[in-house]
């Protein structure tokens, strides 16, 4: 609103017509200004003390100012939605519940997504979805922003659309139906009822079509003697949680047998709970997670274990089966007669990949009638039939097979005949592969399809019977992809995308319960009934299997590593870095033998002058195969006669090159059997490991891992089995706690962050460190990186053998040394103690930043960048970092990582946070470090300030589980459990005041805000 | 004071016939004369030295510290090896000229002034390193408590590093103020000599307006009587605070009270050590063997027996320590430093320091030039390895057998070492050929007391007076 009031400058404006206003109108100085005066006034110009040097200073120096001034810091444009979808919030997380079955993994999930963006697999907790996530799960999420991705389809190796490949396929089966020669779908085991349904339809409708199942690392003789005794091809599912007796011929159950996730049951019993826990007996010949984790383990062939399961046969069912003695013969009847008296309560399992073997297996349990045996919810997820795929290439190499689209599959890599394979596939006259990468079989495929990740796509899984998952995308497709399941429905004539058949088809196998509830809980658990067995002649089945022969020279065990299980990501930079939890090697694979056959073959591990490990080369043959410069790992506890070499290594294609490490082990894989008679031999040139633990054995450090048997942890007193430190305070000998320099400071109020790491039930699967990895944005530095000991990792899992044949004697030795010189000399004593022993204990704890309450690191900062939270947590302000490392120096747990190099945007170090793609991985409520500054375990303090403003703004009280870290999140086997120590009725709380609690190196005073669990075996 | 006759059995400190004349012409020698083909030789060979280290640095500081050996265990190594070296080898020059100064030893007139260059060309080369072994050494400025905009951000008093900064900084100030103080009349010396109008006006400057007044050398003589009260604390302060790095850590080896007094002894021995490789080639070179004589060589080897003998009761007390403690950590520390890995660098320290400076006994090889020479090396070489012993076995094999590792230097560990010698010869050669490297002034102060001529004539004049 304008306004019309007039403001006059004088009295002369009331006069309209005064010749002052109009005077002033026109010229606003109404006297004229003296220029020349001031111009001709010489004197006074001479006599300024400005000069006419300093009017150009002042007007350079304004400019320069002005110029300046006119500065601004870069500007960082970030895109706003220009339509904000309703479910975005930025800064805020979203999850969506899925579930995953790539062929070899599987899990329930809860994927975190920011932005649109999914950033993190979490566990799902929803009752009913019991399969936790692994390591390789874990970092499946990174594999989606691979750069090798297939980013379109491809026909003969050009760039096509997808219109072009529906064309050629569909004309091609009408070819094929016409000649008469087959139609194969060549696909991993599905396990996903609408896939499967799909492939049935087409299979119906076109009799010359069929579909066969390959599994890379075939299971196919546990299915054919399961498919024997109870008429179905699916795996046992095992509740080892139900059991006071486990035996374990030769099954990793803690690793990849049968597809893992056993861990949350095994570890439930191993908690000592009322003065009992479960008692596992382990005969296996290379060492394994499931090994490392066993009261008793027998290193043994597998033509011992054999032997061993036929007596242990006898035992249990009475039975007089004639065998062959074998070297730990007296142990192995022990077990035997334990597990039979254990009854309901004991269980045995096998992986020796034999189907007599697997007969057997079955036959104990159903005597034992033992409660963790389950033919109900039998597995699903591995189908595939040695035979089928014998036959197909049979088919192919006659020419037989007109079409052949694959799916999950790269038999060009993980064939033991590949070249065969390979050939034959040229007799094929359209070969599809839907595929991730461009990889050893998809580049030789006429059509490359590129198939889109879990993460971007819909499916159903069904991964035990009766549980029916959902696969649901979290982001749109990256490029331009096709699901199989797609292009099923094209050459099936459906319209419709696969969600809509998807959804159709869900109706039948979600029971009473609604789509978007399934979708929501991304699980539904339906009821199944027990599979009725079938008569079987179980003792012909012992008699054959304690015939059998035994290898020639060496045993070769296949097997699979906790980081790449069977190589399908490995050009997942996480997994390539993650060192494995026994041998703590990272970027390889090696042939595992022992050491009496090491130092037989001369073959050698030694350390050089950076601490880098190096080994020897050898030559491995088997199978007909040979292996040429395999690097060899002496590994404690190696069975006699055995070598180990695992899978998913030795891979060149769509793999970036840091990534291109290993042997391929497939080669050796003839017949799908993964104990191969091999012979080995030095070869020359020593091999360059990046292994992240120099030093093998614990040195007799009792304190650091302490650890009791449960008679003693039963009968004792806890000062006994969990002794604190004692030092002497006026004269008088107190408990190391009770003392402190420092003023104390009332820890009471508000929240007090503690984790609680029980090491009964950690089996050092290894989630947790790439769960961490993922959260916190920690760099991947490379192999050469980590041999000279810079890994980034912030949890790692430190892994001890024992010296003497158990810690205890260890302790024990250490304790009696007299003098430094002599038998029981300490100086000769020591320097035994570096050397693991051939069947030692292990033990596995992982460490982190222990969040000391009187941190070492925070005194000696000169700038103060680490400093105490009262919430327990010790920060680290990386921006004030001027990266002394005196921090890290200081630090008994060595804990802290410094940026040595420039880990993002920098081409020498080029993993996923060199490219834009790889980048969209990282977590935005973490910063990536610069160079120069020092990092290190946060208590994920991001997750818990996030948990408490959620809280505060909903004006509640946090309740006891809110508080997660992502180790704690990640840890399916209750191992780590985090939370506030200030809430009485916390979980944690109660676990801070049992009697197993102790901190990590107590007599140093540090008053960590981490605390373990005394380990406690049933020996 | 300075006409205080000595006892007759005391060695005259300036031999021959020198007349307070000569003493001039003698120290002015080297500055006024040319540089010989030998000087360019060793000051080009320095020269390249310090140019690669300082190629070195700039590779570490703009790609990463990550070019050098150190590992998640080993979070120093080189590094503060040599700063703890240099910082202990600056040491001597600030204990001769204000120490020996209060305690009035006249022999340190002759030496002082190079042995107080040395100080403060070695600190340079010690403050280097703080700065480059930091990850971001471009906020190297953040250790210092000066008022920023960051916020309430303030440096960490806790922390020994901060103490060093201060340390450090106050050790070069003053001794940089001790030893311009004393250059006052011998640059006013030159500057009148002068011929070169150019030469004439940098000595003025130099000298600060010196007159030579009576009234000067009255403020002269308590500005360095008040600069040694300020400067002998120092001498126990800067490395008692060096050590605390290390003694107020919790890491077994680190973790001992032993160490201020056992690291002070260790740099005593060490600067001494160095005073003796330098004046040894310098009285050679620049012809000064009439006022550096056998007689201090003499003096400062037993002055490195002695100091080596206590560090060599330091390295016992240690080993016995560590067994007495009953603390399973600590023994195996030192256990580990002697027979580890690394068992050839703690031998390599056992012979050199307290070992070689036993021959010392023997006056025939205390006396013997060469022998000291070769000696002087040998213990600057040990105590490197002592500083490298102590940081790096200490860190390789600390608590947690999980993180023990190997450290192993790269070209550019050695490169800036390398380079620091270089640059510490860079300084010091300039030195030797611009400076007056003898505290001429005092020298003449003593030269009727101590010189060897008058000595004689008054031995002379005794005799004829009791005839």
């Amino acid at each position: 609103m304008s306004s019309n009031k007039k403001y006059w400058k004088s009295v002369e404006e009331l006069n309209e017509n005064s010749s002052i206003v109009e005077a002033l109108r026109n010229n606003e100085f109404v006297e004229e200004i003296p220029t020349n005066e001031f111009l001709s006034d010489a004197e006074s110009l001479t006599n300024s003390s400005t000069t006419r040097r300093d009017f150009l200073k002042y007007v350079g120096f304004s400019t320069a100012a002005a110029t300046l001034a006119a500065c601004e810091g870069p500007v960082h444009k970030s895109i706003p939605y220009v339509l904000q979808p309703e479910q975005i919030i930025p800064g805020v997380a979203d999850y969506y519940a899925t579930s995953v079955f790539d062929g070899f993994d599987f899990a329930n999930l809860l994927v975190k997504t920011r932005e649109g963006r999914p950033i993190k697999i979490d566990n799902n907790t929803m009752p009913g979805a019991k399969f936790a996530a692994n390591a390789r799960i874990h970092a499946s999420v990174l594999s989606m922003y691979d750069s090798m991705r297939l980013k379109q389809p491809k026909i003969s190796g050009k760039t096509a659309t997808w219109a072009d490949v529906d064309a050629k396929i569909k004309s091609s089966i009408a070819t094929v139906k016409a000649s008469g020669k087959q139609v194969v779908f060549l696909t991993s085991t599905l396990a996903s009822p609408s896939t499967e349904k799909l492939i049935g339809e087409f299979v119906t409708k076109n009799p010359n079509a069929k579909h066969v199942i390959y599994d890379a690392v075939s299971s196919s003789e546990t299915l054919d003697a399961f498919e024997m005794a109870y008429g179905e091809r699916a795996l046992v599912e095992y509740d080892f949680s139900k059991a006071s007796l486990i035996v374990s011929v030769g099954a990793d159950f803690l690793g990849d047998w049968q597809g893992g996730s056993y861990d949350a049951g095994y570890a439930k019993g191993r908690i000592p709970k009322n003065g009992k826990m479960s008692r596992h007996f382990q005969m296996e010949a290379n060492m394994t997670l499931t090994g490392a984790a066993a009261d008793k383990r027998m290193p043994m062939s597998v033509a011992d274990q054999k032997q061993a399961l036929v007596k242990i046969y006898n035992v249990v069912t009475n039975s007089s089966i004639a065998t062959s003695k074998i070297d730990s013969e007296d142990a192995v009847i022990k077990a035997a007669q334990q597990l039979k008296a254990a009854g309901a309560k004991g269980v045995l399992v096998s992986g020796i990949e034999d189907k007599n073997a697997q007969l057997l297996v079955l036959a104990i349990n159903q005597v034992l009638a033992s409660e963790s045996f389950s033919t109900s919810a039998t597995r699903q997820i591995r189908k595939g039939s040695n035979a089928k795929v014998a036959q197909l290439v049979a088919d192919m190499k006659a020419g037989s097979v007109g079409m052949l689209i694959m799916s999950g599959v790269n038999p060009v890599y993980t064939l033991a005949n590949s070249s065969e394979f390979a050939e034959a596939l040229k007799k094929v006259s359209l070969s599809v592969s839907c595929s991730l990468k461009e990889d050893e079989t998809a580049s030789l495929t006429t059509i490359a399809a590129a198939a889109p990740h879990y993460l971007e796509s819909w499916n159903d899984v069904s991964i035990v019977k009766g549980s029916y998952g959902i696969t649901q995308p979290t982001i749109r497709p990256l490029f331009d992809t096709k699901q199989f399941q797609d292009i099923l429905m094209s050459v099936n004539g459906i319209a419709g995308s696969y969600y809509d058949y998807l959804r159709a088809n869900a109706t039948s196998n979600i029971g009473g319960s609604s789509w978007n509830q399934v979708l929501h809980d991304g699980i539904y658990v339906g009821a199944s009934a027990p599979a009725t067995a079938a008569s079987v002649d179980y003792a012909t089945a012992a008699n054959n299997l304690a015939k059998s022969k035994s290898a020639n020279g060496f045993e070769l065990v296949l097997y699979t590593k906790t980081g790449l299980g069977d190589g399908q990501q490995a050009n997942n930079p996480w997994l390539q870095e993650f060192p494995d939890p026994i041998t703590r090697v990272s970027w390889d694979n090696y042939a595992t033998i022992s050491r009496i056959d090491a130092e037989k073959l001369g073959l050698e591990n030694h350390n050089v002058a950076d601490g880098g490990l190096n080994g020897s080369y050898a030559t491995i043959t088997a199978g007909g195969a040979t292996l040429e410069n395999v690097p060899v790992i002496i590994q404690p506890g190696q069975a006699i006669g055995t070598l180990g070499l695992a899978f998913g290594y030795g891979k060149k294609a769509a793999l970036k090159e840091a990534m291109q490490v290993g042997v391929n082990a497939y080669s050796l894989y003839s017949n799908f059997n993964n104990v191969q008679s091999a012979t080995i031999k030095k070869a020359a040139g020593e091999h360059e490991f990046a292994c992240v633990q120099s030093q093998k054995t614990l040195m007799g450090r009792g304190d650091i891992i302490k650890e009791t048997t449960l008679e003693i942890f039963n009968t004792k007193d806890a000062a006994e089995w969990n002794e604190v430190p004692k030092v002497s305070l006026d004269h008088e000998e107190v408990a190391a706690t009770t003392v402190d320099l420092w003023t104390p400071f009332d820890r009471s109020v508000g929240h007090h962050f503690n984790l609680s790491i029980d090491l009964n039930a950690c089996t050092g699967c290894g989630a947790c460190v790439i769960a961490c990895h993922a959260e916190n944005n920690v760099p991947v530095v490379g192999k050469e990186e980590v041999r000279r000991s810079r890994d980034m990792h912030w949890l790692r899992i430190d892994r001890y053998y024992s010296s003497e044949d158990t810690f205890a004697h260890d302790n024990e030795k250490k304790e009696n040394f007299k003098g430094l010189f002599g038998d029981k000399g300490s100086l000769g004593g020591f320097g035994e103690m570096e050397k693991a022993a051939d069947n030692p204990q292990v033990a596995f704890q992982p460490v982190m930043c222990q969040h000391c309450n009187h941190a070492p690191c925070e005194t000696v900062c000169p700038v103060a960048a680490t400093s105490h939270s009262r919430q327990g947590q010790n920060h680290m302000a990386y921006n004030r970092c001027v990266g002394t490392r005196y921090c890290a120096n200081n630090c008994p747990y060595k804990v802290r990582r410094f940026n040595w190099f420039l880990y993002n945007k920098n081409s020498e170090f080029d993993f996923h946070m060199n490219d834009d793609l790889g980048r969209m991985v990282l977590n935005p409520d973490v910063n990536a470090r610069s160079r120069g500054v020092m990092e290190k375990c946060s208590m994920c303090i991001q997750m818990t300030q996030a948990t408490i403003l959620s809280a505060k703004r909903d004006g509640r009280a946090i309740v006891d589980g809110e508080f997660q870290t992502a180790c704690s999140n990640a840890c399916s086997s209750g191992a780590m459990i985090f939370g506030d120590v200030n809430d009485k009725e916390s979980k944690v709380a109660t676990l801070a005041e049992e009697d197993r609690m102790y901190h990590l190196l107590e007599h140093v005073g540090t008053k960590p805000n981490v605390f373990y669990h005394v380990k406690v075996r049933n020996t | 004071m300075s006409h205080i006759y000595d006892s007759s059995i005391r060695k005259p400190l300036v031999i021959g016939d020198k007349t307070y004349h000569d003493v001039t012409v003698d120290v002015a020698a080297p500055v006024e004369g040319k540089a010989n083909k030998h000087w360019w030789i060793v000051f080009s060979i320095a020269l390249a030295a310090f140019l690669w280290g300082l190629s070195c640095i700039i590779y570490t500081v703009s790609t990463g510290i990550g070019t050098w050996g150190l590992n998640k265990t080993v979070g120093w190594a080189w590094d503060i090896t040599n700063f703890v070296w240099w910082v202990g080898i600056g040491h001597a020059g600030t204990l001769i000229s204000a120490v020996l100064l209060l305690f009035r030893q006249r022999w340190r007139m002759a030496i002082n002034r190079s042995a107080e260059a040395m100080t403060i060309f070695s600190v340079i080369q010690a403050g280097l390193f703080p700065i480059i072994h930091m990850g971001r050494p471009w906020l190297a400025y953040w250790v210092l408590p000066i008022p920023n905009q960051f916020g309430s951000l303030w440096v960490n008093f806790n922390s020994p590093l901060l103490w060093d900064v201060f340390a450090i900084s106050t050790y070069l100030s003053v001794s940089l103020v001790f030893w311009w103080t004393g250059l006052l009349p011998d640059f006013a010396m030159i500057r009148d000599r002068a011929v070169n109008p150019f030469q004439k006006r940098i000595y003025t400057i130099l000298s600060f307006g010196w007159s030579g007044r009576a009234k000067d050398w009255q403020r002269f003589e308590e500005v360095s009587l008040v600069l040694a009260g300020l400067a002998t604390p120092l001498v126990l302060s800067v490395h008692t605070i060096v050590s605390m790095d290390f003694a107020t850590s919790v890491i077994p080896g680190w973790h001992t009270t032993i160490f201020p007094p056992y690291f002070v002894a260790g740099a005593v021995f060490s600067g001494f050590a160095m005073v003796n490789t330098l004046l040894i080639i310098m009285r050679k070179v620049s012809n000064l063997e009439a006022y550096i004589t056998i007689q201090h060589i003499e003096l400062m080897n037993i002055i490195i027996m002695i100091t080596g003998s206590i560090v060599g009761v330091a390295y016992i007390t240690e080993l016995f320590i560590a067994w007495y403690s009953g603390v399973e950590y600590e023994q195996y520390a030192f256990l580990n430093r002697a027979t580890g890995p690394y068992w050839w660098a703690y031998w390599s320290m056992m012979t050199c320091n307290v070992f070689s400076p036993q021959f010392m006994w023997f006056k025939k090889l205390r006396t013997s030039i060469m022998f000291s020479f070769i000696i002087s090396i040998v213990v600057n070489i040990g105590m490197w390895f002592e500083r490298f012993v102590i940081i790096v076995t200490s860190l390789h094999r600390d608590y947690l057998p999980s993180s023990w590792t190997m450290f192993s230097p790269t070209f550019v560990d050695i490169g800036i070492f390398i380079g620091t010698i270089g640059f510490f010869f860079v300084l010091f050669l300039l030195y030797a050929r611009t400076f007056p490297v003898i505290a001429q002034a005092e020298v003449k102060t003593i030269l009727k007391a101590t010189g060897e001529n008058y000595i004689k004539e008054r031995e002379a004049n005794k005799h004829s007076h009791h005839e």
